[in-house]
């Protein structure tokens, strides 16, 4: 069942300024799906207007078989974690994760037991009676969650929540987020910039640009199969590699070497990830590396093949240097991109 | 031990210096209560601590001048208090709930509206006293509480102090609060005046001490004698200048004394609030 349905979703401002093109689609029951993409992208703007935060110009928004167009944000039965957390300075730990049951007008006991109950799940329980400005960023983060899910609405909305803590810390809390949504198996819509976030996190990716969705699909069809050049070049870190070149009689070439059979013909761009370059000293493709980075695991070879600037990404027992390095790559693992628009062909 | 700086000497010198000039006016006034008051008139302020500081307290406090008997230091100060406070409170009142709908309400003239509050700190009481005066009067309000304090505490200060503070409050909050399901009346008493803490302390100080010390406007509207405030009834005692009666300075200079204290005791009270609510907020 589709628990939240965008039709023709579109937001105009009122100077004009078109922040999200009409979109079609839907977040199944239980799904994680993450909105990932540049800053300016419409990201924000489309979770917020989930929320209610922001008015929906065009088209129809359902939560949960209800449409919530003109529904106010409380009534909508959805929760939400800010970026800067958004937690009432003045208020104790208990009160914070409280005050949306208290103003729906819970009995006292009920509350109570719901936020222990939450606080538990979190591991909130020595801080209950702590103001926020005591807590560490961490700590904060758990009590935005908890006032989220202490509601027990239809939908989760994120926004950006991790992007103010610290790298190791934001590892850990990625972890408890996606356990904590698997074991309450509510539906969530996270938005964040950090792709790596969106590829470890996610059930389904949609990835936007511009005011437009660029692409749909699962972690491994977002890396392995992008849509765009655009996609491409957001999703994965280092970036896949895009070339132009041409392809001619059903062959494509890469500086010279032959890369792949293909059926399409002309100037087109070709996409290889770094990891499905391989050394090969009978490889068609020579590569000239002018810096090698050292990362334990692997190495990251940087330079050039022809004109275009590659990375690629080898273990750690092959032994790198600088100069020129002869490649082959994975069968099956190049995408071709229109030259023109961008679109994968 | 540490040598002390030549700085650090000079600053404290400085500082000496201020307190001193701020309080000696205070210590005389303080001498004089203690002293009859034909030596008063004969020497002027001494250094002598005399024997007169019960009798000048009661006199001042608890005997009545004038013709009604009924303007008492004590009724005074309970005046004081009612004007202070009453101007205080309602002036933040006002401020905060005006600067509450500029900054939280999409009004269609919200910057406009603010802006003519603004313009009126062009305009103080004095510049417009006399038609005050007849608009409380035609109301008749005159010798009323309400009279002393409803036309002063429309204010343009704490409206544009709370409205800065407002605008400080993160977005977030307020989306966060909307979808925890507070209305409007909610988060302003839940979220915004709990944060406003320090800042309502600040403008209770502020305006506690500017309502307490207001004289012009207190004696336009009061005239009976009941309803006098210390600061327009210390001047009261003082005028019974004529022919070979000597005034009572001994007991105008008592009520002075107890005119200074309580806006102390509320600044000593409120200081360390009023320091955080006009540098910091808790946000």
């Amino acid at each position: 069942m589709a628990q939240v349905r965008f039709s023709n979703i579109g937001k105009t401002y009122p100077n004009g300024f078109e922040a999200l093109k009409p979109t079609d689609f839907e977040i199944q029951q239980g799904e994680f799906a993450v909105l990932v993409g540049p800053s300016g992208c419409g990201k924000s703007t489309l979770l917020r207007m989930v929320a209610g935060l922001e008015e929906i110009t065009s088209g129809e928004l359902s939560i949960a078989g209800r449409i919530v167009n003109a529904i106010d944000p409380a009534d909508r039965d959805i929760a939400m974690v800010f970026q800067n957390y958004a937690l009432y300075p003045h208020m104790s730990v208990r009160k914070n994760i409280g005050y949306g049951l208290k103003n729906r007008g819970l009995p006292k006991t009920e509350i109570a037991r719901k936020v222990d109950e939450a606080a538990a799940l979190l591991n909130l329980g020595d801080h209950l009676d702590s103001k926020p400005s005591q807590l560490s960023g961490g700590q904060r983060q758990r009590v935005a969650m908890g006032r989220a899910i202490v509601r027990d609405p239809a939908l989760f909305l994120f926004d950006e929540p991790l992007s103010n803590l610290d790298a190791k810390l934001r590892h850990q809390m990625r972890i408890e987020i996606k356990a904590l949504q698997r074991r309450l198996g509510v539906t969530s819509v996270y938005v964040t910039h950090d792709q790596v976030e969106a590829m470890t996190m996610a059930d389904r990716i949609i990835v936007m640009n511009a005011g437009r969705i660029e692409q749909i699909g699962t972690p491994a069809e977002v890396y392995h199969e992008p849509a765009s050049t655009f996609v491409a070049s957001f999703m994965g870190a280092p970036p896949m590699n895009l070339m132009r070149t041409r392809a001619e009689a059903g062959q494509l070439h890469l500086n010279g070497g032959a890369l792949c059979e293909t059926e399409h013909e002309g100037e087109v761009v070709v996409g290889v990830r770094p990891e499905d370059f391989l050394p090969d000293p009978d490889g068609a493709i020579s590569m000239q590396v002018d810096i090698v980075e050292e990362l334990g695991g692997h190495r990251l070879l940087h330079g050039q093949i022809g004109d275009d600037t590659v990375t690629v990404h080898v273990s750690n027992e092959f032994a790198a240097e600088t100069g020129p390095l002869d490649l082959s790559v994975k069968p099956g693992a190049v995408c071709v991109f229109d030259a023109e628009e961008g679109h994968r062909i | 031990m540490r040598k002390p700086k030549l700085s650090t000497v000079t600053d404290h010198a400085v500082l000496i210096a201020g307190s001193l000039f701020m309080m000696l006016p205070l210590l005389m006034i303080l001498q004089m209560t203690t002293i009859p008051d034909t030596e008063i008139i004969q020497t002027g302020p001494t250094l002598q601590i005399g024997d007169q500081f019960d009798d000048n307290l009661e006199k001042a406090m608890l005997q009545a001048s004038g013709f009604s008997g009924e303007n008492t230091g004590m009724s005074m100060l309970k005046n004081s208090f009612i004007l202070g406070i009453g101007f205080a409170v309602g002036k933040i009142v006002i401020g905060m709930t005006a600067a509450y709908a500029i900054v939280y309400f999409r009004l269609r003239f919200a910057t406009l509206a603010f802006w003519l509050i603004f313009t009126t700190l062009l305009l103080p009481l004095e510049v417009r006293i006399l038609p005050s005066y007849e608009v409380v009067q035609r109301l008749g309000m005159l010798n009323t509480y309400q009279g002393l304090i409803i036309p002063l505490i429309a204010s343009a200060t704490a409206t544009f102090f709370f409205r800065q503070f407002f605008r400080s409050v993160p977005e977030e909050l307020v989306e966060a609060a909307r979808i925890d399901g507070a209305g409007p009346v909610k988060f302003f008493v839940d979220i915004l005046v709990p944060l406003s803490k320090t800042m309502i302390a600040a403008m209770f100080i502020i305006m506690f001490v500017y309502g307490w010390n207001q004289y012009l406007w207190p004696t336009m509207i009061t005239t009976d004698e009941d309803m006098y405030t210390l600061v327009r009834g210390i001047k009261q005692i003082v005028q019974v200048l004529e022919g070979a009666v000597v005034p009572e300075f001994g007991r105008s200079n008592m009520l002075a004394v107890v005119a200074v204290i309580p806006p102390v005791l509320v600044v000593v009270f409120f200081q360390s609030w009023f320091v955080k609510g006009l540098t910091e907020s808790d946000k």
